[in-house]
């Protein structure tokens, strides 16, 4: 697959971050820094990381890094993409998911596979990631509601997870659910929503090299605000379909229920590929605020919006005669 | 120097309707204003113009209730900071977020209906900002106060506004439309007690045109 031009990688425009060089530094440092490494969650991997860090900041993950998927856009800051968050199930205004989210435990935590797939039951996180390498991807990623960011997301490939599991040919499509804790996630007592919070892809779709599991960002583990400790990262859909602290992954042979599909049918469907060319039916998909960078940027934020967030090359065969107007 | 209390308080009321422009250019100045800087200067900017134009509804049923007339003499300076901040909202739009990206104004104004109420909006407080002057107030006479009826609709189209970009969440727009319905319901019986001619008599320092604006 062919993702960007070699030319395309300026290594010294995508790590801006304190956070993100002190992961880096502390990766060097243990003589992880080349490619290859098999590393799992292992927070107690890198306890130099953990004691630079504030207390409150999550724990350093250990990466291996992938060139492959990576751009030249500025990325967003570490605590604009940790404090600006759509996660309803701890409030509606983007501050409350880092504000309510300090209850909520992400350890122990397991993961049910089920439907139609050979291999099915509960496993651990643990389990889960077990034989798989973290990597890094930096990704755009497009919100409906016409804002962007650039964040180095880590984990892993969503097919290498979903091929262990060897999904029957019933398996058309992935439903995922979120977790349902009312008692550590106060938006939940707020029927804004159908709660818990579904979302699902083609099998093909989540078969797509493209398709993620995030465990950390930043090199880091996920705080509670950005979906711990797993979640999905689809970049050429509208962000919302990436679901957030993810307990169930089902392989069924229908196309599943979708949270915001259910909420509004003519706002929002299964598909959700980013395109300025058909509009929400209140406003306008054509452009895009991009949050990046730091300090205060008043102007000049705009940019186009393009197809499939900026992906057609890889991911526009995958919908080859289909009307995107009508499956939008 | 100044004729009455009311008249010395106007000043410092003045700076009173400035202060959330204050805080947004304090805010701004210490890049206070969070991850979407943009959003928050439309967002508070756009809920300023709607506050002030509810406050403008709320001094008839003020003045009504408490019987405290002279109220009636701060709307005119809270109807036309509701248009300046509704203009702010609209040139922050325009020149600080669309940027370059002008291409597609007037097509949204027309295809998006969010846009094209809270445009509306705007547009009708243009000829009540104008109109405002005593000297307009005299010249109109009977029909200044059919004119200023417009602000109902005005702040009618700007509830809208606020309603329909908000994505699933309709608590706060939801909240200043109760505002507005009480406002108005406020307004329904005293029509029908008015009609035999039980109508207040106008207070004393407010121009007969003034009271007929509610």
């Amino acid at each position: 697959m062919h993702l960007r031009q070699r030319s395309d990688i300026r290594a010294s425009e995508i790590t801006p971050e304190a956070v993100y060089r002190q992961r880096r530094n502390v990766i060097k440092m243990l003589g992880l820094g080349a490619a290859g490494l098999v590393a799992g969650c292992g927070s107690e991997n890198a306890p130099s990381a953990a004691a630079e860090a504030p207390a409150a900041e999550p724990k350093a993950l250990s990466v291996t890094r992938k060139g492959e998927y990576t751009l030249t856009d500025p990325p967003t800051s570490y605590k604009d993409a940790t404090h600006y968050n759509n996660f309803y199930e701890f409030g509606t205004d983007k501050g409350d998911p880092a504000r309510n989210s300090g209850r909520f435990r992400p350890t122990p935590w397991s993961v049910e596979i089920a439907g139609h797939a050979e291999v099915t039951g509960k496993y651990t996180l643990e389990d889960l990631l077990r034989p798989h390498a973290l990597e890094e991807r930096i990704y755009r990623h497009r919100c409906v509601e016409g804002w962007s960011m650039v964040i180095p997301w880590n984990g892993i490939s969503l097919a290498d997870l979903l091929k262990r599991f060897k999904p029957t040919a019933q398996a058309k499509y992935v439903a995922f659910t979120t977790v349902n804790r009312p008692s550590e996630m106060p938006g939940l007592r707020d029927a804004v929503l159908d709660w818990p919070y579904r979302e699902g892809l083609r099998i093909d779709e989540a078969m797509h090299p493209l398709a993620f599991l995030a465990t950390g960002l930043y090199g880091r583990e996920l705080p509670n605000q950005n979906g711990a400790p797993l979640r999905l990262i689809v970049p050429w859909k509208y962000g919302f379909k990436g679901i957030k602290s993810i307990v169930k992954i089902e392989f069924v042979e229908v196309m599943p229920r979708t949270t915001w599909n259910i909420a509004a049918p003519r706002e929002y469907g299964f598909y959700s590929n980013v395109n300025p060319d058909v509009d929400h039916p209140r406003w306008s998909q054509r452009t895009e605020r991009r949050i990046a960078g730091d300090g205060l940027n008043l102007f000049g934020n705009r940019i186009g919006t393009r197809p499939f967030n900026g992906y057609a090359d890889q991911v526009a065969g995958l919908y080859a005669g289909m009307d995107l107007r009508k499956y939008f | 120097m100044f004729k009455d209390r009311i008249a010395a308080s106007k000043p410092a009321f003045f700076l009173l309707c400035l202060a959330p422009l204050a805080m947004l250019v304090w805010d701004t100045l210490r890049n206070d204003l969070g991850t979407d800087p943009v959003a928050q200067l439309e967002h508070r900017s756009g809920l300023w113009a709607l506050r002030l134009l509810l406050a403008t509804l709320a001094i008839t049923p003020l003045r009504r209730v408490s019987g405290w007339h002279k109220a009636m003499r701060y709307r005119r300076m809270l109807g036309l900071f509701a248009f300046f901040y509704a203009s702010l909202h609209l040139l922050i739009y325009l020149f600080v977020d669309l940027g370059g990206y002008w291409a597609d104004v007037f097509a949204q104004i027309a295809k998006k209906p969010y846009i094209t109420v809270g445009f509306t909006a705007w547009l009708l407080l243009i000829p009540l900002a104008v109109t405002s002057t005593q000297k307009m107030m005299r010249r109109l006479g009977r029909r200044w106060g059919q004119l200023h009826k417009f602000v109902y609709a005005t702040a009618l189209l700007g509830l809208l506004h606020f309603l329909w970009l908000v994505k699933a969440d309709k608590r706060e727009p939801l909240f200043y439309f109760a505002v507005f319905a009480a406002l108005m319901l406020w307004r329904l019986p005293q029509v029908r007690i008015n009609r035999p001619g039980k109508r207040p008599s106008p207070p004393r320092h407010t121009s007969a045109a003034q009271t007929q604006s509610d």
